[in-house]
C-alpha cells in the first residue's frame, strides 16, 4: 500500500479552500471585465436585456390582447390603423390579432422554455457527470452508455417522438427539451470531475472527513461552473431554436399561447398572398434572441479562456 | 481492423437496442398506447379488440420483445391515414429525403471548407470578419424561417426558383431507370436548391467556424513552420501540410451533421411541401398517425447510426493514430 501523507489540519484545509474561493472570485471578476471589452458580447447582452424586459413587461407594453380576434381587422398591413385610434404597428394576422402584441407575448415562452429546459438538463447532467466522474466504475459506464444511446437519435426526432405521445404543453416541451440536453453537461462535468478529484484541495476535504455530498457539491462543483455557463449560453440558443421548430410543427405549447414558432407556422398559409409581415417579424425575433445568446456564449468562452483573454486584452477590444 | 469493426458493430447494436427501448417507452408514456392506434371515434368494443390484437394486454416485457421482433421486420403496424403498413409509406418518401439531405450536406461541407480555410488564412482581416459574421448569422437563423424568407424573396418576388415540390432522382435510380434518373438530375437539383440551402446553412456556418479554428491551430504547429522555413510555397504548405490534419475534426463532424441535417429536413420539407419523410411526419403528427411517426423516426435513427459507423471507419483510415 502506498505511504499516505499526514492528514492536513482543519486550519490548513480552510486556508486552502479560502484561497481557492478568493482565486475563483478574482478569476470571475477578471473574466467579466474582459467580457465587457468584447463588442459582440456587449451587443448580445444588450439584445438579451431588451428581450427579457419585453418578456417581463409584455402585458403592459402590448397594445392589444394577443388572442383578441377581430375578423374585420384581419390581415392589416404594418402601420395600418384599426378600429378606434389604435394602430397595428406590425400588422394583423388571419384572425385579426395584433402581430406586435403576439410577438411581445411570444418572448415569454421562448425565454421561459430556453432557460427552464437548460435548468432541467443542466441540473440532471451536472449531477450525473459529478457522480459518474467521481465514482467511476459501473455507474459511470451505465450513465455514459445511456448518453450514447440518446445521442444516436437526431435530437429533434426524439423530441417529436415523445411530444406526439405526450401532447403539446409548456411543461412537456420543457421536460423533453431539458432531458435532451443532460448528456452535454454530463460529459463536460464528468471530464472536469475526473481531473479535479485528484487535486490537493479535494483530497484535503476528503481527509477532513467531509461527506461525499459536500465534496461533490461544495468542493468540486464551484470549480466547474465556468465552462458550464459557456455551454449553457450556447445551449439556450439551441433550445430556443428547437422550441420554435417544434411549435412550428404544432408540437409546442397549446394554440392559445402565442409563440414565435406557431406564428411562423400560421404565416405559411398566407405566403402566396404575400402577407410577408406575418413571417418576417416572428423570425427576426427568434434570430435576434438566438444570436444574443450565441454572442454571449462566445464572449463568455473568450473571457474564461486565459489564452483567448490575453489576445483580447492585447487588442483592447474585439 | 476486424476487431475494431466488430467492436464498433457491437456498440451500434447496443445503441440500436437502446433506440427501440426509447421508442417503446415513448409509446407507453401517455398511458394506454391502444388509443394511439385507433381512430378518435372508435367504440369501446373496437378499442378492446385493438388492444388484444396489438398485444397491449400482455405484460410489458413481452410487449417490448414483440415490439423489437416486429421492428426488426419493419412492422410498425398499419398507418391510420394511409391504411397500409406504416413502413411502406415511409419507404416511399425516403428517396426524396435522402436526396435532400445529401445535397444539403454536400453544399454545406463543400462551401464551409474554402470559407473556413480562407478565414483562417486572412485572420483578423475584413474577409475573416465577414465570414465569421455570416457564420454567426447562419448559426442563429431558424432553418424553417430561412426557407420562408427564400420563398418570399427568390420564389415569389424574383421568381427564380420553384417554391414547392421536387423532381425525383433517386427513385428512378433505385428502380434501375438510369436514363430517367439522369435526365431528371438538373431539374431535381433546381427544385432542391432552396430547401437544401435552408437545411444546410447551420451546418455550413458551424463547419466554417470549426475549420477556421482547426486550421489556425494547425498553422501554428512546428511542422508547418518547418515546411515554411524550407521554402515550400504557401499554397503547398496549406494544401499538403496544414489541410491534411485540419480535416480530421471535420470528418468526425460529418456523421453527426448528417443527423442534425435529418432533423432540419423534417421541418424544412414542411415549408417547401417537399414530398419526403419530413412532410410525412408533419402530416402524421397532425393526424396523430403514430405508426408512421414511429417508423419514420426509427428508420432515420438507424440510417444515422449506420452512417456514423461508416464515418468512424473512414476516420480510422484517415488518422493512422487510431488503431484499427
Amino acid at each position: 500500500m502506498a505511504a499516505t501523507s499526514p492528514a492536513p489540519s482543519s486550519a490548513d484545509t480552510q486556508a486552502v479552500s479560502g484561497m481557492a474561493t478568493s482565486y475563483r472570485r478574482k478569476e470571475l471578476r477578471r473574466a467579466f471585465q474582459s467580457m465587457l471589452t468584447s463588442r459582440w458580447a456587449l451587443v448580445g447582452m444588450l439584445i438579451l436585456l431588451v428581450v427579457t424586459f419585453v418578456a417581463i413587461f409584455g402585458p403592459w407594453l402590448a397594445p392589444f390582447d394577443p388572442n383578441r380576434q377581430n375578423i374585420m381587422m384581419r390581415l392589416l398591413e404594418p402601420g395600418e390603423a384599426g378600429a378606434g385610434s389604435l394602430t397595428y404597428w406590425l400588422g394583423s394576422d388571419q384572425l385579426g390579432r395584433d402581430v406586435l402584441s403576439r410577438l411581445l407575448y411570444g418572448a415569454r415562452v421562448s425565454l421561459l422554455v430556453g432557460v427552464a429546459a437548460i435548468a432541467v438538463g443542466g441540473t440532471l447532467g451536472t449531477i450525473a457527470g459529478l457522480v459518474s466522474g467521481y465514482f467511476g466504475g459501473w455507474i459511470d459506464d451505465v450513465l455514459m452508455r445511456l448518453g450514447d444511446i440518446q445521442l444516436a437519435f437526431p435530437f429533434i426526432l426524439l423530441a417529436i417522438m415523445f411530444l406526439v405521445v405526450l401532447g403539446p404543453g409548456l411543461v412537456n416541451i420543457i421536460l423533453v427539451l431539458g432531458i435532451g440536453q443532460w448528456i452535454t453537461y454530463a460529459r463536460i462535468v464528468r471530464a472536469q470531475t475526473l481531473s479535479l478529484r485528484e487535486k490537493e484541495y479535494v483530497e484535503a476535504a476528503r481527509a477532513m472527513g467531509d461527506s461525499t455530498f459536500s465534496i461533490l457539491f461544495r468542493t468540486i462543483l464551484p470549480n466547474i461552473i465556468a465552462p458550464l455557463t459557456v455551454i449553457a449560453s450556447f445551449n439556450v440558443a439551441g433550445v430556443i431554436l428547437s422550441e420554435a421548430a417544434l411549435s412550428f410543427l404544432g408540437l409546442g405549447v397549446p394554440p392559445d399561447v402565442p409563440t414565435w414558432g406557431s406564428m411562423l407556422s400560421e404565416s405559411r398559409d398566407h405566403l402566396l398572398s404575400n402577407k410577408w409581415w406575418m413571417a418576417v417579424f416572428p423570425g427576426l425575433a427568434i434570430l435576434l434572441t438566438v444570436m444574443s445568446f450565441n454572442f454571449l456564449g462566445d464572449g463568455l468562452r473568450d473571457a474564461l479562456d486565459p489564452q483567448q483573454r490575453s489576445v483580447i486584452e492585447s487588442r483592447g477590444t474585439k | 481492423m476486424w476487431t475494431f469493426l466488430a467492436r464498433r458493430l457491437l456498440q451500434s447494436i447496443i445503441v440500436l437496442i437502446g433506440v427501440t427501448l426509447i421508442s417503446f417507452i415513448s409509446l407507453q408514456m401517455g398511458g394506454d398506447p391502444t388509443f394511439l392506434f385507433v381512430s378518435e371515434n372508435a367504440s369501446v368494443e373496437e378499442i378492446a379488440r385493438a388492444r388484444e390484437a396489438l398485444g397491449f394486454d400482455r405484460p410489458l416485457h413481452v410487449q417490448y420483445l414483440s415490439y423489437v421482433w416486429n421492428a426488426l421486420q419493419g412492422d410498425f403496424g398499419n398507418s391510420l391515414s394511409y391504411r397500409q403498413p406504416a413502413m411502406d409509406v415511409v419507404l416511399q418518401a425516403m428517396p426524396a429525403t435522402i436526396e435532400l439531405t445529401f445535397f444539403s450536406l454536400l453544399l454545406a461541407i463543400g462551401l464551409s471548407i474554402p470559407l473556413g480555410i480562407y478565414a483562417a488564412l486572412k485572420r483578423g482581416k475584413p474577409a475573416d470578419g465577414g465570414i465569421m459574421t455570416f457564420a454567426m448569422l447562419g448559426q442563429s437563423i431558424p432553418n424553417f424561417w430561412m426557407g420562408i424568407m427564400m420563398i418570399l424573396f427568390f420564389g415569389l418576388y424574383l421568381r427564380w426558383f420553384p417554391i414547392s415540390g421536387n423532381v425525383p432522382f433517386l427513385e428512378p435510380l433505385f428502380e434501375g431507370d438510369f436514363s430517367t434518373a439522369f435526365s431528371n438530375l438538373p431539374r431535381s437539383l433546381y427544385y432542391m436548391i432552396m430547401p437544401a440551402i435552408a437545411v444546410g446553412t447551420y451546418t455550413l456556418a458551424r463547419n466554417a467556424r470549426l475549420i477556421r479554428s482547426s486550421m489556425l491551430e494547425v498553422l501554428q504547429q512546428d511542422y508547418v513552420r518547418t515546411a515554411r522555413s524550407k521554402g515550400i510555397s504557401e499554397r503547398r504548405v496549406v494544401i499538403h501540410h496544414a489541410m491534411r490534419n485540419a480535416w480530421l475534426p471535420v470528418v468526425t463532424m460529418i456523421g453527426l451533421e448528417f443527423g442534425f441535417l435529418l432533423g432540419g429536413v423534417v421541418v424544412v420539407e414542411t415549408v417547401f411541401s417537399y414530398p419526403g419523410i419530413g412532410r410525412l411526419v408533419f402530416n402524421a403528427i397532425n393526424q396523430r398517425d403514430i405508426p408512421v411517426v414511429q417508423a419514420s423516426v426509427i428508420l432515420l435513427a438507424v440510417i444515422f447510426i449506420l452512417l456514423n459507423l461508416i464515418v468512424d471507419l473512414i476516420y480510422a483510415r484517415l488518422d493512422p493514430r487510431v488503431k484499427l
